[in-house]
């Protein structure tokens, strides 16, 4: 069993990174050789390329802390009626990926879109928002500000308020007892925010694609791979960099925080206690969150009316509204969300089982070197979707599958495959926490009546993590249905194509910007409906077994 | 150490909603003074405590320090320094980054910054311990630790919430006798909350007695053991026979009384009712037991009880007995080669007229 996992694992996450790896590093005669990186950084868009990301990933870490840290502290700090609608929020970048919306940001405010075109009439000025690199870096900004949000509002939330309370009785308040004792208490949860945020945006391949900024690391390696061939080292030589970059991040703050005890040592003291803001303050406090809702509901609300325009350039709103983007995609793209269900429902459903699997070795057993499947799944959690991609491109373009059924890229089966091994950590965070709550006397009771080990899993142990399975089905499902990266490097032809795919492609041209609003607002509805249902089906399930 | 300063607290009261925490709380600590607030959870000490400090604000009424209102003052303002409970002592930081953050708080220059925290660790012996993590350090140093950080601000008054609840039984009567200790070096005016009678009687010079948001009795510790004020406050410090009945004749200084305990004739302190219903409170210790053909001591009142179970505690025996339908407990001080009476024997227990207390109803 655990064997079986690990040969999984070995075949389609580990051999194809470190066949990339091998492919940056090889001189062509099975030597080693640095010269691809020589020449890599003599290239001077590779150089910019590498900047740029760099550049764009600093900085959108920057304007999220602008925008999540006062919004965190504010909503977990102060009583008032926006905190729930903003914590909300932080479900967004879950339900719609930001390529998606990147299109509907230019409408609305790049050069001539609906903002700078009122600013220009008004005050005969415009703003850059949209042009190259800020493009990139404001869709990202307005998509991942959440990850620094919900993580500092839990670790802000989870401070005993007498830390606070104890400074201000020492002479300290406003923003000296944030900056002193506050912040650095909540610190790994902004950490551990913001480094998830440098990595999505270091990696992420389908928003500068929309955009149309390829000098950046993610849309070179695409380009190098998919235009001067499969065999040209320089795209394995930006797939290092990403990988390098992103487990630097995940380590590096994993270091940061190992360092530094910050665990709240005893928790008692009164309840957080949350401050009333006086009208002043409140009046400030409701603008900003209405602003900024404004601002984070754009993209989607620019979907939304791009979905249902009939002609939409150089107006602030389009100038006439249809059904036909609908009709047009219900009649060329039902192929793609067939495609869609079938892949994630089988990555997530593949994901589950071998989280549940790997959480019971891991808790349950004795098995030499168990850990090693839970560090080795975690593995993917730092690779970037455009490596792995490439990485299936070059080590399986050989691999045919059994029974004549062609080859292995070119069959749905490589996206099932790519999709869960990606997903499979969060699957697995999801059972493990699930498992870790089942009592093992529950366990014991079961086979002390005589189920064997087997019967026990079956009829205990699987039912008792039914709710935690669900929540990691769904979530390797919902992130699978916008993963872009690994999409548009797997797609070998159209009728293999997932949604995301066709959105990516439909956005191409100026014409299919219709339509292809309307398949991102169908796979919006899509995922948010199966979020709905899943939740739905756990709380009821709670219900009943808490009746019990 | 600054001159030590009067806390005046008056007329205050305070509500969460409908429940009201502190009704029309008056009470005065006077300079110098190690005052402890007790009285069971929910109470409204911790409340009082941190209404002091700033932590809550009261619907009504004020609080002085030195004669100043500090009502409308800012928690960060007050000077009035606070050992937490929980000691919530900053895990980012060293114990000796936790000790100088007061003082960096008031700006003074680095070197006055470093003499401070110095002198506030020697002053709870923890000098070789200044560049420890506070999750690095024992429960007990930890202790040390906010207390230190606390005194460093050398603050008009210091405020103690539990300071011992964390600690285990040993280290809690140590830490106990040390708090007194560096209170009366520093002389400075403390006030301590705990829900713990002993602790409050040990280390208090006055205590006030609180139950449902309203203060019951004030006064030094063995005022409130010996006189109480109300049942109340009998009951919650120490243990103590609480017997219901009826007086039924008063003759000179003695009263008949009549209760389900028995009938007997005993002495009453003046001011007491002379007639009606009564309840008459004594300490375990103040009952002796003699067997029933002994003659006991003649100004005791005798009644016939029999032992239900017994308790040995080493310096005394505990027993519980039942008298008529009463239930009395009685506090026997054992001596070598005394084994004291079983269980289910049929004693006498004579009640010692002196200390009794009566309450009417």
């Amino acid at each position: 069993m655990g064997l079986a996992i690990a040969a999984f694992l070995g075949v389609f996450l580990i051999a194809p990174i470190l066949t990339v790896i091998y492919v940056a590093f090889a001189d062509g005669a099975g030597g080693f050789t640095l010269s691809h990186f020589a020449s890599f950084f003599q290239i001077t868009l590779m150089r910019e390329s590498f900047f740029n990301s760099l550049y764009v990933a600093g900085v959108t870490v920057l304007v999220t802390s602008l925008i999540g840290v006062p919004l965190a502290y504010f909503t977990v700090r102060f009583r008032f009626r926006g905190a729930a609608i903003i914590q909300t929020l932080g479900v967004l970048p879950l339900i719609m990926p930001a390529f998606v919306g990147a299109s509907a940001m230019q409408l609305l405010f790049g050069r001539s879109g609906s903002l700078n075109l009122i600013l220009l009439d008004a005050f005969d000025l415009s703003i850059p928002l949209m042009d190259g690199l800020n493009g990139v870096i404001f869709v990202e900004s307005l998509h991942y500000f959440p990850f620094i949000l919900l993580n500092l509002s839990v670790a802000l939330a989870n401070i005993d308020t007498a830390m606070e309370e104890a400074a201000q009785n020492l002479g300290s308040s406003g923003w000296r007892l944030f900056r002193r004792v506050v912040f650095p208490l909540a610190l790994p949860g902004y950490i551990a925010g913001a480094s998830l945020v440098f990595i999505k945006v270091f990696d992420d391949l389908g928003t500068p694609l929309i955009l149309n900024v390829t000098n950046m690391l993610a849309p070179q390696a695409y380009l190098r791979v998919t235009s001067i061939g499969i065999d040209d080292p320089i795209g394995y030589v930006i797939c290092v960099l990403l990988v390098l970059f992103s487990v630097g991040a995940m380590a590096g703050s994993s270091w940061f925080l190992k360092g530094h005890d910050f665990a709240t040592l005893q928790r008692g003291g009164a309840a957080g206690l949350r401050r009333q803001l006086t009208p002043w303050q409140a009046l400030m406090a409701y603008s900003l969150v209405i602003a900024l809702l404004l601002l984070v509901l754009s993209p989607h609300l620019g979907l939304l009316l791009l979905s249902l325009s009939r002609v939409w350039s150089y107006s602030v709103l389009p100038d006439a509204y249809t059904l036909a983007n609908y009709s047009a995609v219900f009649r060329d793209s039902t192929r793609m969300m067939l495609n869609t269900l079938a892949y994630c429902g089988g990555a997530a459903l593949l994901d589950v089982v071998l989280g549940t699997a790997i959480a019971y070795l891991v808790l349950r057993t004795r098995l030499p070197g168990r850990q090693w499947l839970d560090h080795l799944s975690t593995v993917a959690l730092a690779m970037p979707g455009v490596v792995l991609g490439i990485g299936y491109l070059r080590s399986f373009r050989d691999v045919e599958l059994p029974f004549g059924m062609g080859p292995l890229l070119g069959s749905g089966l490589i996206f099932v495959l790519a999709y869960s091994v990606r997903r499979l950590p969060y699957a697995l965070r999801s059972c493990n926490a699930a498992l870790s709550q089942v009592h093992l006397s529950m366990e014991e009771a079961a086979q002390n009546l005589g189920a064997s080990r087997g019967r026990t899993i079956l009829r205990v142990v699987v039912p008792m993590m039914m709710g935690g399975i669900l929540a990691g089905f769904v979530t390797s499902f919902i992130t699978a249905a916008g993963e872009i990266s690994e999409t548009i490097l797997l797609t070998s032809r159209e009728s293999l194509a997932p949604m995301s795919y066709g959105v990516y492609l439909y956005m191409q041209s100026i014409a299919g910007r219709g339509p292809g609003a309307a398949l991102g607002v169908l796979a919006v509805i899509l995922v948010g409906l199966g979020t709905y249902l899943s939740n739905r089906l756990v709380i009821a399930r709670q219900a009943s077994m808490e009746r019990r | 150490m600054t001159e030590p300063v009067r806390v005046d607290v008056e007329n205050v009261s305070l509500s969460f909603g409908a429940s009201k925490v502190l009704d029309n709380i008056n009470v005065t600590i006077e300079p110098g003074e190690f005052f402890a607030l007790l009285g069971p959870s929910g109470c409204g000490k911790s409340t009082l405590l941190r209404l002091i400090a700033g932590f809550n604000r009261a619907q009504s009424g004020r609080v002085c320090v030195a004669g100043e209102d500090i009502t409308a003052v800012p928690p960060w303002k007050r000077n009035v320094g606070m050992v937490f409970q929980s000691y919530a002592l900053w895990p980012h930081m060293s114990v000796a980054q936790n000790v100088a953050f007061g003082l960096e708080e008031k700006r003074l220059p680095r070197d006055a910054v470093r003499r401070g925290v110095a002198k506030a660790l020697e002053l709870v012996d923890l000098t070789g311990l200044a560049d420890r993590k506070p999750g690095q350090i024992s429960g007990g140093q930890q202790q040390r630790v906010a207390l230190a950080r606390t005194l460093a601000i050398e603050p008009r008054v210091l405020l103690l919430d539990e300071p011992l609840s964390n600690l285990d039984a040993k280290l809690r009567h140590h830490m106990r006798r040390e708090l007194v200790a560096l209170q009366r070096r520093l002389g400075i005016t403390t006030i301590f909350v705990t829900h713990d009678q002993e602790e409050a009687l040990t280390t208090a010079d006055r205590l006030a007695v609180m139950d449902r948001g309203v203060i019951q009795q004030v006064g030094d510790p063995m005022e409130l053991f010996d006189a109480p004020s109300s049942r109340f406050v009998a009951e919650f410090i120490g243990s103590i026979n609480l017997v219901r009945g009826s007086l039924q004749e008063r003759d000179g200084a003695s009263a008949l009384f009549s209760s389900g305990a028995g009938v007997f004739s005993l002495p009453l302190p003046e001011g007491a009712p002379s007639r009606g219903e009564i309840t008459l409170a004594f300490r375990p210790h103040a009952l002796e037991l003699a067997l029933p053909q002994q003659s006991g001591d003649p100004a005791r009142a005798w009644i016939p009880a029999q032992i239900g179970e017994r308790e040995f505690l080493g310096e005394f025996i505990r027993y519980r007995m039942r008298a008529g339908n009463a239930e009395l407990l009685a506090d026997v001080p054992h001596r070598k080669g005394e084994p004291g009476f079983p269980n289910g024997a049929n004693v006498m227990a004579g009640i010692d007229p002196t200390q009794v207390r009566v309450f009417s109803t």
